[in-house]
């Protein structure tokens, strides 16, 4: 038998059962990445004005990304397809992870800069990560802040089957069932594309609901809040009365639901008459229509009371995804993130099988 | 201002006494007001026909703000003593019960009149309602947003026994943790007062951390999230570290937020506590410690055994006090729901006992 070298591949890989990851982070080094994807109005602009960062710059913060998963170029951790996919994809037997790229878009109070960035981005990432590996898919970036636009990048991107859903911030201007924001809904369901809300990013509001905090650890706490009023907006609204969507809430957690769900019953049969459009108890859309990923995961200090949560979600949770946040500092490890005594077949769902259903991957 | 109270009666009843700890006395109109005002407040409210603070987060006629039964025949429901008495103190068998004035003193951007309205608010609460009923205690309305000034006011009204707690909105300009409210955090520990912070507020920025929903259902079900955005803010920002002997007491809150709130607030510490060096434990142990909830209203699942589970999460059977929210409906009876899934000695603890030890001032 001829020996023929190959690529050395890390020993534990084949040992370990395929995962789903629905938030891997394709970052850019710099916004200079884009340039090829704009026009040269677009590039003297920036050179010129520069781009609002993307919000939450506000804090000195303890970590950068993971220091490990900087590429030996030097770029950015998570800024090069190569390295992702040596580093992470192929050790932990990644079979599909959803691009999640975090940029200024929604962002910029210049609509026109905006929806230039959002084509950009995507065709960034067509070009540098969807052809480049077939595991991959992504978020259509869109400049939800201007619909008729997002509406228009949607259509370019829709036919591209790699692209599963568009994107959110955490905190847009608006809270995200306001009718603003239902041309985008429109286009999803027309397209079967689900809707994505990550974490962090705002257009210039605090984190909470009582003004500005004062410490990046609590900026990072937040999203867990700012997710709850999305969700308590998307029903409050009617948009899924309306559009036959999901919603995918991404690096918000997941333990605040079921307390969520009593508390938005609970108020709307006290207040129903407010919101007579809405047929169902709201705890009925979100089983529908919601569904959440791990990481940050949860971490009682009695192991038990993970169960008693699980228990919570009951039937839903199959709605429970597993997502690394690869390479930023907080990333989950796919081996150990979830607690051991999880029972295998909900551990198969959440590692795997959920997000298969859910975008319908081979 | 009258400093002495009533003098205290034995009364029974057919329920085991309760102390409740939020009770909502109503200011019906500003003129009810003229008495506590100086006469340059009089005259310019008289010609300027000022309706007084009115940015009500409770809608007047809904359940939330009046539950049915409880309208006098004049003024808005919560301003009548005797109403007080007949629908809750007797039948209740309410042994102590603590008013808790929301007039919109945090709405006022004016800060003579903000202080003017203070200062005759407490006045009027100390002759119309303490002096005519012992069994009721009050709790200290400030001009919050100038903390300075509010510190003024907690010293002038303190030297009266039957105040108890100074209320502080859950909305606020800041959270409560900045240091700009070092010299309010100072008053309440001076006076052995207990922090109690109270669903609502006026600060005029958005509720959510997107901006404004559309409807009351959504503010009403999202303020959990600003009660966790409150208390992640004051642990972080080291206020029980400066100030171990003050408490914070909940109130309208709900309940079951809590634990999945704490075990993110304790994971995000674990990273990232570097950038707040002065905690010396979990925020968990602090929240445990220093922290206290009303279980009015109460967001648990309909299943006894789920809702001790949930109870369980929460981990500590000081933390609950009872509350009737009176005349707040918020559908949820703790007699009727709560009281008997608990063992005995845990239903007298959140009726009493906890109360007891929460309130020096008592």
């Amino acid at each position: 038998m001829v020996v023929t070298q190959t690529q050395p591949r890390p020993p534990r890989a084949r040992t370990r059962p395929p995962i789903i990851d629905c938030d891997l982070h394709n970052e850019l080094d710099s916004i200079k990445d884009l340039y090829p994807y704009l026009s040269q109005r677009w590039r003297d602009h920036i050179e010129t004005y520069g781009v609002r960062p993307f919000a939450g710059s506000y804090y000195p913060r303890f970590w950068p990304n993971r220091a490990d998963a900087r590429p030996p170029s030097g770029r950015q951790s998570g800024s090069e397809v190569g390295f992702t996919r040596q580093h992470y994809l192929d050790p932990y037997n990644v079979a599909y992870a959803i691009l999640i790229p975090l940029t200024p878009v929604g962002r910029q109070p210049n609509q026109a800069l905006d929806a230039a960035l959002a084509t950009a981005v995507n065709d960034w990432q067509v070009a540098e990560w969807l052809d480049q590996d077939p595991r991959l898919r992504a978020s259509i970036v869109v400049p939800f802040e201007d619909p008729p636009r997002a509406v228009a990048e949607i259509e370019r991107r829709a036919a591209d089957k790699r692209f599963v859903q568009v994107e959110f911030t955490g905190r847009p201007q608006e809270p995200m069932g306001r009718r603003k924001y239902w041309p985008i809904y429109e286009a999803c369901a027309r397209h079967g594309l689900h809707v994505v809300s990550h974490a962090f990013g705002s257009y210039g509001q605090p984190v909470t609901g009582c003004g500005w905090p004062s410490y990046y650890l609590e900026e990072h706490i937040g999203p867990a809040q700012a997710m709850q009023a999305n969700i308590i907006s998307l029903i409050a609204e009617g948009v899924f009365d309306h559009f036959p969507i999901k919603v995918v809430s991404v690096e918000n957690g997941f333990g605040w639901l079921p307390s969520l769900m009593w508390r938005l019953d609970r108020s709307w049969r006290l207040l129903r008459s407010e919101v007579p459009h809405l047929k169902r108890p709201p705890s009925e859309y979100i089983r529908e229509h919601v569904y959440l990923t791990t990481q940050p995961m949860e971490e009682p200090p009695d192991p038990r009371h993970f169960l008693t949560l699980l228990e919570q979600y009951g039937d839903m949770v199959d709605h429970i995804l597993f997502a690394s946040d690869y390479p930023h500092w907080d990333a989950d490890e796919p081996d150990t993130a979830l607690p051991a005594r999880v029972p295998e077949a909900i551990r198969r769902g959440i590692l795997f099988e959920n997000a298969r259903r859910l975008y319908n991957l081979p | 201002m009258q400093t002495e109270m009533a003098t205290p009666e034995v009364r029974t009843g057919q329920r085991p006494p309760v102390i409740d700890c939020d009770i909502h006395a109503e200011v019906p109109t500003v003129e009810a007001l003229f008495p506590y005002l100086p006469p340059y407040w009089v005259e310019h409210i008289t010609h300027t026909r000022f309706k007084g603070p009115i940015d009500t987060y409770y809608p007047p006629q809904s359940p939330v703000a009046a539950r049915p039964g409880s309208l006098p025949p004049q003024g808005p429901a919560g301003s009548s003593l005797e109403l007080l008495r007949a629908q809750v103190l007797d039948p209740l068998n309410v042994e102590v019960g603590i008013l808790v004035c929301t007039y919109a003193i945090d709405s006022l951007h004016n800060p003579d009149a903000a202080v003017a309205l203070a200062r005759a608010v407490n006045d009027w609460l100390a002759e119309e309602w303490l002096a005519k009923e012992p069994r009721l205690r009050a709790s200290i309305v400030v001009p919050c947003q100038i903390p300075q000034l509010a510190a003024q006011e907690i010293d002038r009204v303190a030297q009266h026994p039957g105040f108890v707690q100074v209320l502080l909105p859950a909305r606020s300009y800041f959270p409560y943790g900045n240091r700009i409210y070092q010299p309010l955090w100072e008053a309440i520990a001076r006076h052995d007062l207990v922090a109690a912070i109270h669903f609502g507020g006026a600060p005029g920025t958005p509720p959510t951390p997107s901006g404004w929903p559309s409807y009351y259902f959504e503010e009403y079900a999202g303020m959990a999230q600003v009660f966790a955005s409150q208390l992640t803010s004051i642990v972080c920002e080291g206020v029980f570290d400066l100030f171990p002997t003050v408490k914070v007491v909940l109130l309208e809150s709900g309940v079951t937020w809590l634990p999945p709130h704490l075990w993110r607030f304790d994971k995000e510490w674990r990273n990232l506590r570097r950038l707040v060096p002065w905690l010396k434990q979990p925020p968990s142990a602090y929240v445990r410690q220093h922290v206290r909830l009303t279980v009015q209203p109460l967001d648990a699942p309909a299943d006894p055994q789920a809702l001790l589970a949930v109870l369980a999460q929460l981990g500590a059977e000081e933390m609950l006090l009872y509350a009737s929210d009176y005349p707040h409906e918020h559908g949820v009876d703790p007699e009727t729901v709560l009281f008997p899934a608990l063992p005995e000695a845990l239903a007298q603890k959140i009726r009493t006992e906890n109360a007891r030890a929460l309130y020096r001032r008592l």
